[in-house]
């Protein structure tokens, strides 16, 4: 599959633009280090937002973008800072370089890019990774069991997937305040549903193999079989296709941010970023049109190649393994 | 067909229920106090002369049993909502039910001509993309789509808005410009008989009010079709080549029909089955996200937008009746799709 993955023009573009973005989020400290390094590793790897809840004071919080001073208009690229790779943020005299320039109210574009590929990708894998796996308990035991177990878990799913998820989004932020990690959880709860239909499809085509009669026979538990015998041999195309809905993810999360919803405007958050350049689309009145470009330029930009290159290895994948959904989502 | 129908409507009151009851239950961790601010009639600013003592709040509380159970207290909002009371919104600031008609109008006008547009010229497109499969014409259209769906909604508005206003000055934002607001709002010059602004400078004959409407409206349309329409098309494509390699498709076009009969007649009838049951759907469900993010892009001044500030500003109320009447847009669309089923696919009864 990697193979004609790689052959593929289109999916091979989606692939190199994802490592690029994967080897961004990772090389996050070293591309664009915080001002004053953090005590622990953790703070690197865990978003405030996960760590609020156990703890109350938060001694360095990298996802936080620098700001510049307090001035509201925008800044305008250093070429100097491009004197080397990593690009510079401070030069000799310690004055703030700006890669690409700044946002609104002085916030640095390009470490705010930088951090914010940590935040899309952390964010997207803590969804797929949570909804994966409620909606493959669940669904391996509805398919497995069948009965009445089946139809109270399938009413269920019926129920999740009947309410439009961005409403209650809404509604469930309006109780509960904005907050990334809000969002998460919202999207959490009600986005394992569509999994859990689609595994109890493959585990009822998979429930009646010779095999799993075999371990039956040879007295093995029910959790034994599913885990060991059901999942394994069925699961394959489920964390595939699960995997490639992080692009759309990302693209609801930062939709919502953009929106105001998100951590607040310091946040290294791509949607954030796009509603700053909102006001100076036009420049100034009377002035040049263009003069801020780079506020809506790298940003817009970053996330449209995301989202293009989940896009792009999605429609590829998709392909390969079913042909006949060419096109179709 | 009539009991199918009915059974489906049927669905709609027991999902306004769970909703709303759902969030009844999520408001229950919230205190007595900050549950007080949202779910009385009366603004409380202005019943009590601007001032609200602790005694006074409590008494709202108890008098509207805010410190009863969530249960209890779901009970007693039903039985107002049946009066026709859904609360007061304090974004609004008026009540829940007056802010909806009020932005209804406004809302409905920017789906009504983003919908239609898209269905039509993305089946269209769809089609002509199939039937030059791999031409020059086909690629084009795909490059299109691919881009149209991995632009998300807010930076491609802001990308028209730059180019359209910013460059060109000819598409500004908002709803209608000063002057025009002027004489759409003032009784005596101009008659809302719908709420649409294009209908109703129609209806006044007002041809210069049309037309800034009209301008108005331009951007926010393309960007809110824009993603349905690259997924729309995409869908169309691809039944309608499944489609084209059927064998019937060669018997028609060994009986000697035209080749415009064999596409549209034998090709697009059957292609349409899976467009209309997995992509209008997903069109719709797009469009209602796509609205409040087109709305607030181009603060154009909808349901969409009141909802944004309403659920930044903790107005419960005013969101939860944006979400009811989203539901049922979703769910009777959903019925509308199942009933255009039956004539599309005369396979299909539901009997």
């Amino acid at each position: 599959m990697l193979k004609r993955l790689l052959k593929n023009p289109l999916s091979l573009t989606g692939i190199v633009l994802l490592v690029l973005f994967f080897f961004m989020a990772l090389a996050a400290p070293w591309l664009a280090p915080p001002a004053k390094p953090c005590p622990s590793f953790v703070y690197y790897i865990v978003p405030d937002w996960l760590l609020r809840p156990f703890m109350k004071e938060l001694p360095c919080e990298p996802f936080r973008i620098p700001r510049d001073g307090f001035r509201a208009t925008p800044l305008p690229p250093d070429p100097q800072a491009w004197t080397t790779f990593p690009p510079r943020l401070k030069d000799e005299s310690g004055r703030m370089l700006h890669p690409l320039g700044t946002t609104e109210n002085r916030y640095d574009i390009w470490y705010g890019l930088v951090w914010g590929t940590r935040t899309a990708l952390i964010a997207g894998i803590l969804i797929v990774g949570c909804t994966l796996l409620i909606g493959i308990i669940l669904g391996a035991i509805s398919g497995y069991f069948g009965g009445w177990v089946d139809s109270v878990l399938m009413r269920g799913v019926d129920f999740v997937l009947a309410l439009p998820t961005f409403l209650m989004t809404l509604v469930i932020l309006s109780i509960w305040g904005r907050g990334l990690d809000k969002i998460v959880l919202v999207d959490i709860l009600f986005g394992w549903a569509g999994y859990a239909r689609f595994v109890r499809g493959i585990i009822l085509s998979v429930r009646e193999r010779e095999f799993v009669a075999g371990a039956k026979a040879l007295g093995a538990s029910h959790w034994h079989i599913i885990f060991r015998h059901v999942l394994p041999n069925s699961i394959y195309p489920v964390l595939i296709l699960a995997s490639l809905d992080i692009g759309s993810i990302v693209l609801g999360l930062s939709g919502l941010s953009f929106l105001g919803l998100g951590q607040g405007e310091d946040y290294a958050d791509w949607g954030q970023m796009i509603a700053f350049a909102r006001n100076r689309i036009v420049g100034v009145a009377g002035g040049d049109v263009m003069q801020y470009w780079y506020t809506w330029v790298f940003p817009g930009m970053t996330i449209t190649l995301f989202v293009l290159a989940w896009n792009l290895l999605g429609d590829a994948v998709r392909d390969i393994l079913d042909p006949r959904l060419r096109g179709m989502r | 067909m009539l009991g199918f129908i009915i059974r489906r409507l049927l669905f709609l009151p027991f999902l306004w229920f769970a909703i709303t009851l759902l969030t009844f239950l999520l408001l229950e961790p919230l205190g007595p106090y900050q549950r007080v601010a949202l779910f009385i009639n009366v603004n409380p600013e202005q019943a009590f002369g601007g001032k609200l003592t602790k005694e006074q709040l409590q008494r709202l509380i108890e008098k509207y049993g805010l410190d009863r159970p969530a249960i209890e207290q779901y009970i007693r909002w039903i039985r107002q909502v049946f009066q026709g009371n859904f609360g007061w919104s304090k974004v609004a600031q008026k009540p829940v039910f007056e802010a909806i008609r009020e932005r209804l109008p406004a809302t409905f006008e920017l789906g009504l001509y983003a919908v239609l547009p898209v269905v039509l010229i993305a089946i269209w497109l769809g089609v002509l993309s199939a039937v030059h499969h791999n031409k020059p014409l086909d690629h084009t259209l795909r490059f299109f789509s691919i881009t149209g769906y991995s632009l998300p909604t807010f930076v491609f508005g802001i990308f028209v808005l730059m180019f359209f206003y910013g460059i060109l000055g000819w598409f500004p934002p908002g709803r209608l410009s000063f002057w025009a607001e002027r004489i759409v709002y003032d009784a005596t010059q101009f008659t809302r008989y719908t709420g649409l602004n294009t209908i109703d400078a129609i209806l006044n004959n007002r041809w210069d009010i049309f037309w800034d409407a009209l301008r108005h409206l331009i951007l926010p349309v393309l960007t809110l079709s824009y993603l349905s329409w690259a997924g729309l098309q995409r869908v169309t494509r691809s039944s309608m080549l499944e489609t084209l390699r059927q064998d019937y498709i060669t018997t028609a076009r060994a009986k000697g029909l035209t080749e415009r009969v064999v596409i549209l007649k034998h090709g697009l009838r059957n292609a349409m089955i899976p467009v209309t049951t997995i992509a209008v759907p997903t069109v719709i469900g797009l469009m209602l996200s796509g609205v409040v993010i087109t709305e607030t892009v181009f603060n154009y001044k909808g349901l969409g937008l009141l909802s944004v500030d309403a659920t930044l500003q903790f107005d419960v109320p005013m969101v939860l009746g944006f979400t009811l009447i989203g539901t049922s847009l979703i769910v009777l669309t959903n019925l509308l799709v199942d009933i255009l089923y039956v004539f599309i696919d005369p396979r299909v009864r539901y009997d």
